[in-house]
């Protein structure tokens, strides 16, 4: 339904009416700030803790994209690689971007930016991936002396980081993206 | 709070706020926005009902996923059997516990939750009864909680960890793991036939 300016709540679903969402660019940036801030420890500390019989083993993510490289396994390496590094930093610039851009003219169109807005929110719910990933090695290997896994304590900065992203994508308004852009079609 | 306004016969897009006349009332057919292209609205013949049936499918099977054994991990003579709830737990320890706590909510009950809101906000409109009390803000929160449900996410994470092991033990997959990749199926085809306005809009016509 279309309301007036100022109508308050809606009648039909109840959730409050902005013509903008209020303070959206700030919450975005302040969100996008935890979400920045929470992805250093969790590229710094361990995510998985591993003991087998004769040795214990703490990973990061890059140690383990580097453990990958030395295995030969380049494409497993890559696919890590991807995920977990270049796909949350990429989610930072592209939200950044996007809140620079909001009412100017830019080389991207409403358009992209618009489908920008939408691959971010869609992506930044399966990095949660990786933190499943961690919680199901842990639970299934625990086979006493002979090898356990454990979670390390980046698992939650990591979890934070991407509910932090999801926040930030959420907070802003795609209204803001259309606004002076060209009308019509 | 809320003003008294005149039906404009107006749509303005939620995602770019491009205004709209209130498209005919046509079944089976998709009505989108025409700068941004977003789904305006999906009106189905039939959609109440089996957006509710899956629903409750899905309830049932989340039972299943979270009760029966999930995987089970054999080498060397060795074994060892895990639950949703173990892997839940996994981060019981310490530090950690927080994260246990939101891999509960995300997994399960995230995911419960919606299925029982919707549910019950569809519930009477299925048997052509006035809606209940609470439905337009249970069917709020439905939506809301949308994005945080990652039981899907979860599948995904299961193949990938499965696929890590399988080189160095065998893996059985127990009924749990079925259970849980026939909620996402069931999830999948929940969300294709729901139309949030053709909800909202039935919420408010018989409610009177």
């Amino acid at each position: 339904m279309v309301y007036p300016p100022l109508a308050g709540t809606c009648t039909r679903c109840g959730s409050a009416l902005h013509s903008r969402a209020p303070l959206s660019l700030q919450r975005t940036i302040a969100w996008l700030l935890a979400g920045l801030i929470a992805y250093v420890p969790a590229s710094i500390y361990p995510m998985l803790l591993t003991s087998t019989l004769f040795e214990r083993q703490e990973s990061t993510i890059l140690g383990g994209v580097v453990d990958l490289l030395h295995h030969g396994s380049f494409g497993d390496a890559v696919i890590v690689f991807v995920a977990s590094v270049v796909i949350p930093i990429g989610k930072f610039l592209a939200i950044l971007y996007l809140v620079r851009a909001v009412g100017q003219h830019r080389a991207l169109s409403a358009h992209q930016r618009q489908l920008m807005l939408e691959i971010v929110e869609f992506i930044g719910r399966w990095s949660m991936i990786d933190v499943f990933v961690v919680a199901i090695l842990s639970a299934l290997v625990q086979l006493d002396s002979v090898a356990t896994i454990n979670p390390g304590i980046a698992a939650v900065s990591f979890a934070l980081s991407v509910v932090f992203t999801m926040l930030a994508a959420q907070s802003l308004d795609s209204r803001l993206i259309w606004d002076g852009s060209e009308t019509g079609t | 709070m809320a003003c008294t306004i005149a039906e404009t016969g107006l749509v303005a897009c939620p995602r770019c706020d491009l205004l709209h006349r209130e498209p005919d009332r046509a079944e089976n057919c998709t009505v989108s926005c025409s700068r941004c292209g977003v789904v305006l609205a999906t009106p189905r013949a039939g959609a109440f009902t089996r957006v509710f049936v899956l629903a409750l499918t899905a309830m049932i099977l989340m039972v299943a996923a979270v009760y029966f054994p999930f995987l089970e991990l054999q080498v060397a003579g060795l074994n060892n059997r895990t639950s949703v709830l173990d892997a839940i737990l996994a981060f019981s320890s310490g530090l950690l516990l927080p994260l246990s706590v939101a891999l509960a909510a995300f997994i399960v009950l995230i995911p419960s939750l919606r299925f029982a809101a919707v549910a019950y906000t569809l519930w009477p409109l299925v048997f052509d009864r006035p809606p209940f009390q609470y439905a337009r803000p249970a069917f709020r929160l439905a939506e809301r909680l949308r994005p945080w449900a990652m039981a899907e996410i979860f599948v995904l994470g299961v193949s990938v960890a499965l696929v890590k092991v399988a080189g160095m033990a065998s893996v059985g997959l127990g009924p749990a793991f079925w259970a849980f990749c026939a909620l996402v199926v069931v999830a999948a085809l929940h969300d294709n036939f729901m139309c949030r306005r053709t909800i909202l809009k039935s919420l408010e016509q018989n409610a009177q």
